[in-house]
């Protein structure tokens, strides 16, 4: 369900001159880790995490593999970037102390902390980073997402030890924003000359190091013992794969986990209601749950048809019954720590009344058939079943067919061969997609193609107002229809603090998690 | 001798036509493994150059006459996704998969023979009726229902026992053996409930036969008359359905290993569906249909050690 982004539309963070204020804060790691650690696997009582999740990762190399999964466990926990996103969604010095924009918005010049160091011992220097930078510059079979991302880039270049120019060939803000995640993170120059196989081990900067990847069981990272900041709280953190969420929650009852990332049925969330046991965080996801709706089909190319479809789903009522009311109610390709987001919610509320209207002078009064594709994922296939029986009270007929996730993919995605579709997009500020008239919805409306283009090169707070307007206008044109945006349900044990309530990177951040 | 090399000649034609099928069935699944190592991003471009990378646009039988010759070497390849060896992601999980079998079948006709014995003993009593109506409630209990509930008393209510998940055996012996418990219990409950039934039935025809009533009418026991010379009997047709057993268990363990996240064969075989890493896909089903051939021909061998009159034939 993870899908990734094409282009990103600008971000707001002031990032003015100098990112120094920032660093005050973010750091507001969670004070005061102590010893007692969680259970480990083998009973003894040792400093250990244990962190339940659903997907693994096929491998430990996110340059070549798009899948969420692997950034979840290295983005900030094994290799570190330039900057960090926090869980505000704010921009927040990591590996660069602070940072300065040229007046064009074309050049950034990054102050790198001298402290900073590989956990070879290698120091994180200005040619390591420009190192990085060229190293993936180079590599022909870097996934599609990182070269997009990458190819704002002109030249990066070391002015001393310690700063590190970066030209790009057009003002991008996204591209600071993208420095955040996978496209930024540092890997020890070194790494190749060291042996090391990246799609196995790590070669990072960040407080733990890839220790074990049990295939089909576990990835545990070790605590680096060399690590240039604060030293990781725990020596030893696992991260656990269920593929059923039931096994899951049985084992965090059981005591087995101390942290459950994401609870995958927000049914279960009563049965960690007991207070002096677990502690339950509800915060927010990027994860909009879009309903895709095929714009090359004639009936969905009219707005008309595309307005009474928005207005004959009641979507409160659907987020109450399929995922248990959790999530946020949104009306856009927008989440509430997007710099732009605004509740447009109520763009076009439920009115089977005037949905039935606006068919009929679309020319569909007689009804309407359509294929509704979908994933076979929990959210998506719930969703088409309520969502299809409220069309049928339209006269809108929804044949709902379920499809394996890897057929979805070619069919759907690839080949656009379908009506209608669910499907969560889990990629933080994911708007520009819509500007790809070739992505699946094949939308392409060109004003707002053009929209989003100036925002991303404008600068700062006109980017955020253009960014506004253009979410403003996928709603009016109901280019999709946003059913919810995915709730980010954790649970730990009463004793874990420090764990981040909003998913807004990638990353399940343990940097902050201690243990009482 | 001709008995041996035609059986040969069998298992080897088994195992061909077996390959042939394995291999058709899992290249006719829709998606393929190109896009899934690319991701949702990748431009349909890049997906059919890494497919010709990969040799995945070659005519399928080509494909399958190479395969089929790697595998007579020993040689199952490397997955396309990790790049790993097959042979290697599969042994770890070979492991898993045969204590959950082995022990899960050994548990079943611990419980099975026992039970089955005193409801054909007792099959006219409360007990008897007792016993039969528990081995008619547990077939239509389905294996992960089971496992759930055994995972919700003993694992959440209580507390004895981790929920799931799995430690090797060398990594830690408590360990282990805490966490196969209850999937192992799973497994031999469901297929116990099987086997009671012919166990009962293979009796209840021992105790019409003239040599049990012979050994009741000189004083045995009726325990002792049906342990001295019902065992033997009736393990001829119980040796088969213990054998036939085998297979459903193998496949009863994917549903268990999921339940439990126990890292076996069934797992890796989900995982790589999902993925269409065509080439796990291929060896792990090629080992289990070798595993199913290799139990029955053990089955063969058994019936000639239980019963004398098999080996007239002179093997």
């Amino acid at each position: 369900m993870g899908l990734s982004n094409w282009r990103r539309p600008i971000q707001s963070i002031a990032l003015v001159l100098a990112g120094v204020l920032a660093l005050t804060s973010c750091a507001g790691a969670a004070g005061g880790g102590s010893t007692q650690g969680g259970q480990s696997q083998s009973g003894q009582a040792q400093h250990d995490l244990v962190v339940g999740a659903t997907l693994e990762p096929a491998s430990m190399d996110p340059w070549h593999n798009t899948a969420a999964s692997i950034p979840q466990v290295l983005l900030y926990n094994v290799y570190e970037t330039l900057v960090k996103v926090d869980q505000d969604g704010k921009i927040c010095p990591l590996l660069a102390r602070e940072w300065e924009i040229s007046a064009d918005r074309t050049e950034y010049t990054f102050h790198l902390n001298p402290a900073a160091k590989f956990a070879s011992g290698a120091p994180v220097d200005a040619a390591a980073v420009v190192a990085n930078i060229d190293r993936l510059k180079a590599d022909a079979k870097l996934t599609e997402t990182l070269k997009l991302q990458l190819a704002v880039v002109d030249s990066a270049t070391a002015l001393d030890s310690q700063r590190v120019l970066v030209k790009l060939t057009r003002p991008s803000m996204m591209w600071l924003y993208d420095m955040s995640s996978t496209l930024g993170m540092m890997v020890d120059p070194a790494a190749a000359s060291n042996g090391v196989d990246l799609s196995k081990q790590s070669a990072g900067s960040g407080p733990y190091t890839v220790s074990k990847h049990n295939q089909g069981v576990s990835v545990v990272l070790a605590k680096s013992a060399t690590y240039w900041g604060t030293p990781a709280r725990f020596d030893e953190v696992t991260f656990r794969y269920f593929g059923d969420p039931n096994a899951m929650n049985a084992a965090m009852l059981a005591g087995d986990l101390d942290v459950i990332s994401n609870l995958q049925a927000p049914d279960a969330l009563s049965q960690f209601s007991d207070t002096s046991r677990f502690t339950t965080l509800k915060g927010t996801t990027n994860g909009e749950v879009v309903m895709g709706l095929n714009n090359d089909n004639e009936a969905l190319s009219k707005l008309e048809v595309r307005q009474a479809l928005t207005m004959a789903i009641d979507r409160k009522a659907l987020m109450d019954t399929v995922w248990n009311g959790q999530g946020t109610l949104i009306g856009s390709m927008a989440v509430p720590t997007d710099p732009w987001y605004e509740d447009l919610f109520n763009t076009y509320p439920y009115d089977p009344a005037k949905a039935k209207d606006l068919l009929k002078q679309a020319g569909y009064a007689k009804g309407l058939k359509l294929r509704f594709r979908v994933p076979v994922i929990p959210y998506a296939v719930n969703s088409a079943k309520f969502v299809a029986s409220q069309l049928r009270d339209v006269g809108v007929d929804a044949e709902i067919e379920e499809l394996e996730f890897s057929r979805w993919i070619p069919e759907v995605l690839t080949n656009g061969d379908y009506d209608m579709t669910i499907v969560a997009h889990v990629e933080a500020r994911d708007l520009g997609k819509f500007a790809d008239k070739n992505y699946y919805w094949h939308y392409g409306n060109p004003t707002f193609a053009k929209l989003y283009q100036e925002a991303d090169e404008a600068d700062q707070a006109t980017g955020v107002e253009l960014m506004r307007q253009a979410a403003k206008l996928l709603a009016d044109d109901c280019a999709a229809i946003w059913l919810f945006a995915l709730p980010n349900l954790v649970i730990t044990k009463a004793s874990v603090v420090g764990v981040p309530a909003n998913q807004a990177t990638l990353s399940f951040d343990l940097t902050t998690v201690a243990s009482r | 001798m001709r008995r041996v090399a035609a059986k040969l000649a069998v298992f080897a034609l088994t195992l061909l036509g077996a390959s042939a099928l394995i291999f058709l069935v899992a290249n006719a699944l829709p998606g393929d493994v190109a896009q899934v190592l690319l991701g949702t991003d990748a431009t349909p471009s890049a997906v059919a150059e890494l497919r010709h990378e990969l040799g995945l646009d070659r005519p399928l039988a080509v494909r399958y006459l190479e395969w089929l010759a790697d595998v007579l070497h020993g040689d199952f390849g490397t997955s396309l996704l990790s790049g790993d060896r097959v042979t290697d992601l599969m042994a770890p999980r070979i492991a898993v998969t045969f204590w959950l079998v082995g022990l899960g079948m050994l548990g079943s006709i611990l419980v099975a023979l026992p039970a089955g014995m005193a409801a054909a003993l007792k099959r006219r009593r409360w007990p008897g009726f007792a016993i039969s109506a528990a081995g008619q409630l547990g077939m239509s209990v389905p294996a992960f229902w089971l496992g759930i509930l055994l995972v919700m008393v003993f694992a959440v209510g209580l507390g004895w026992l981790p929920a799931n998940g799995y430690v090797p055996l060398g990594a830690n012996p408590g360990q282990w053996l805490s966490h196969l418990v209850l999937p192992v219990a799973t497994l031999a409950l469901v297929q116990a409930a099987v086997l009671l039934r012919y166990v009962r039935s293979a009796f209840v025809e021992v105790l019409d036969e003239d040599y049990y009533r012979t050994a009741r009418s000189i004083g045995w026991t009726p325990f002792r008359a049906l342990l001295r010379h019902g065992v033997r009997n009736a393990a001829v047709s119980l040796v088969t359905v213990v054998g036939l057993q085998v297979s459903t268990a193998l496949v009863g363990a994917i549903v268990i290993e999921q339940v439990f996240t126990l890292p076996g064969l069934g797992s890796l075989l989900l995982t790589a569906v999902a993925q269409r890493d065509l080439v796990v896909v291929q060896g792990t089903v090629m080992f289990l249909v070798l595993a199913v051939l290799v139990v029955n021909a053990a089955v063969d061998v058994g019936y000639t050690l239980i019963d004398p009159r098999q080996r007239g034939g002179r093997v």
